[in-house]
């Protein structure tokens, strides 16, 4: 069946070249240098595209690989760097609190816990007040309304940190000081949260200027998660007769309630790392604060207030180490959060404005 | 046995008395209703009040700024370096200029890789692992404090030289805008209508071409958005800055000395006993939120009539 094809296919390729030969023999020596055409000299001449396209593929890969290079590298020289006070402190750096530069005497327990504190004080101001104004803004807000609110409240988001820490300087800690800090002694001094002298630097006034500083990205990204939950979702639940609260509270929130925990696992990693506004506020002093008016000290404070002036190897790497921390830990709850957020908004991108 | 939470159950039926129980489900559910429609109004009123609540430190904090920073800008604040410790005057043009000079040098780097990492992930690595995995780096690495980059880069650069410099705050404020630059690229380059490729690759044109003078160029108001909000990001970074470019209270065009940075300045400045140093201090802020606010504000409104409304 097949020979016949083959033949009357290899037939034409056979003839063709002899039958131009014979033709006019003198062609066929003009034939390999005769001018062609213009489209054909074109494509010619970009023969070599084939090697363009890797090499730009090459430079493009190698450009996108440089974000993991940079990750790694940072965590190369991070441990390069801090080995010292690991060989001589071992785990034990984190749960000590001796802070003595003196006699060489590491570890970072206080940081630690201010870190903490005044993040999770933060997260607990912060979050009910950026999920409200999310709700606010996907679910009851006018719609002339809402462009102009989520703008302001992502110029909250361009504020720079120093400046910040410059309002919180001069504005906050005085109103800490004089007005706040007394009525809540006054009102709440039961609690034994609020004991020893007010200075107006310490522990909650840093937690009020994060909680400001980190409300914005809570809520823009739980408003982009509860922007993706369909809204067939809201239709079904008041077809049913709810209340707008209830449709929200059961055709949102709890759709949205994954997503919500990344953005708030985000708002954690970037309250955990914020360095300048913190430093300014927070009063400095490496001690465990054992009130809320007391001042205290965050990972990040120290490395920015000592960092240029630590005298002495063991003391660079111990600071050193405490960025080592520092990076693991935001790295660990980044990814957390990521994977949170990506769990919810995959596939339909939450861009619908 | 799926139960519709809205719906008060009816009692249990009595069937001797059937006056009295009717009554009283009526007024149960009246109730009920009350209660709930109360519970809504409560919340709404929560919802409201907190936003009202969020919009009012940024209200406070810009009107406290700008009375308080333009009384302090005069034309010295943008000719003359900080005046020493005592005297009055003085200003802060050469941390103007160093910041706008760290600042290049970050876009120089930061800009061309962080694209051209968007590009791979837009374009040849769509849906595979490589990319998804170089997506969630992206990410993280965005998350990253950025006084961590500063150390990083104090210890890779600084302690090599032994001097801190120009240079290494721009290496450090690059590695910050890549992460950013490189997913609102990809993001964008998503929007760009495949078609678009489709007829470039229809009249023969090679690939690389093709990302370069098409696909790019039909996404650039976005691209050049993301890139914008990366710039502003990392202008008033001050914690990279700190171990990196260090301040300068002189006139610097040099890459590898110290340089004075506005962010810096502004630290340094409202950290110090000095009343004259406090009020450069919020001059200083607000020309810095003035520049980051304009930057801002004018990408989000050429970003909202943007070629990319018709493109998808």
């Amino acid at each position: 069946m097949s020979s016949p094809i083959i033949s009357v296919a290899q037939t034409p390729r056979q003839t063709d070249p002899s039958g131009a030969s014979q033709g006019s023999p003198v062609q066929q020596d003009v034939g390999p240098e005769a001018p062609k055409s213009a489209v054909r000299q074109f494509l010619m001449s970009r023969s070599s595209g084939k090697a363009a396209d890797t090499t730009f593929l090459a430079i493009m890969l190698m450009c996108a690989l440089s974000i993991f290079a940079i990750v790694i590298f940072i965590l190369f020289i991070l441990i390069a760097r801090s080995k010292l006070s690991i060989s001589q402190f071992g785990f034990k750096f984190f749960t000590r609190s001796a802070w003595d530069p003196v006699s060489g005497d590491f570890g970072a327990f206080a940081f630690i816990y201010g870190t903490l504190a005044t993040s999770l004080l933060a997260l607990l101001m912060a979050v009910p007040l950026a999920l409200g104004v999310a709700v606010f803004l996907t679910e009851l807000c006018p719609q002339k309304l809402r462009a102009p609110i989520s703008f302001l409240t992502e110029l909250l988001a361009a504020i720079p940190s120093v400046v910040y820490g410059l309002w919180a300087v001069f504005v906050l800690v005085p109103l800490m000081r004089d007005q706040l800090g007394p009525l809540l002694q006054k009102y709440l001094g039961w609690t034994q949260l609020f004991n020893g002298y007010n200075f107006g630097v310490g522990l909650l006034t840093a937690s009020i200027i994060l909680a400001i500083m980190i409300l914005p990205i809570i809520s823009s990204i739980a408003r982009d998660i509860m922007l993706a939950v369909p809204i067939s979702q809201r239709e079904g639940v008041l077809a049913l007769g709810a209340t707008r609260w209830e449709m929200i509270r059961m055709g949102v929130l709890r759709n949205a309630r994954i997503g919500i925990v990344g953005a708030i696992i985000l708002g954690l990693g970037r309250a955990l790392g914020e360095t300048m506004a913190v430093t300014m506020v927070i009063g400095n002093h490496p001690e465990i604060p054992n009130s809320l008016f007391s001042p205290g000290y965050t990972l990040a404070s120290v490395i920015a207030n000592e960092f240029t002036e630590a005298t002495g190897d063991v003391y660079l790497s111990a600071l050193i180490e405490i960025g080592l921390a520092l990076f693991l830990v935001t790295i660990v709850v980044n990814a957390i959060a990521r994977a949170l957020v990506w769990a919810v908004t995959r596939g339909a991108p939450a861009r619908a404005h | 046995m799926l139960t519709n939470p809205f719906h008060t159950p009816p009692p249990p039926q009595d069937f001797a008395a059937t006056g009295p129980p009717v009554q009283q489900r009526s007024r149960r559910v009246r109730l009920n209703r009350m209660r709930r429609h109360l519970w809504n109004h409560v919340v709404t009123g929560l919802a409201v009040l907190s936003t009202v609540i969020v919009i009012a430190p940024l209200v406070a904090i810009l009107a406290y700024l700008i009375y308080k920073g333009a009384s302090s800008l005069n034309l010295a604040f943008f000719t003359h370096i900080p005046a020493p410790v005592g005297e009055p005057g003085g200003g802060m043009a050469n941390a103007i200029v160093g910041s706008g000079l760290v600042l290049a040098v970050a876009s120089l780097m930061g800009i061309p890789v962080g694209i051209a990492a968007g590009v791979y992930l837009a374009e040849f690595g769509r849906g595979g692992w490589l990319a998804s995995a170089i997506r969630f780096t992206a990410d993280v690495l965005n998350g990253v404090p950025s006084i961590v980059m500063g150390i990083a880069i104090y210890s890779l650069i600084v302690m090599r030289q032994k001097h801190f410099s120009a240079l290494a705050g721009g290496v450090a404020l690059a590695i910050m805008m890549v992460p950013t630059i490189t997913r609102t690229t990809e993001e964008m380059l998503a929007t760009v209508p495949h078609a678009i490729r489709e007829a470039a690759y229809g009249l023969g044109v090679p690939r690389w071409r093709t990302v370069l003078s098409v696909t790019l160029k039909t996404a650039s108001p976005g691209i050049i958005t993301g890139c914008m909000l990366a710039f502003a990001r990392v202008a008033g970074e001050t914690a990279p800055l700190l171990f990196t470019a260090f301040g300068n209270q002189f006139w610097s065009l040099r890459l590898n000395q110290p340089i004075a940075a506005l962010p810096l300045q502004i630290y340094v400045y409202a950290i110090s006993p000095y009343d004259e140093w406090h009020r450069l201090a919020w001059g200083g802020s607000l020309v810095l939120i003035v520049l980051i606010m304009v930057s801002v504000t004018l990408v989000r409104i050429y970003a909202n009539r943007g070629v990319l409304k018709g493109a998808s």
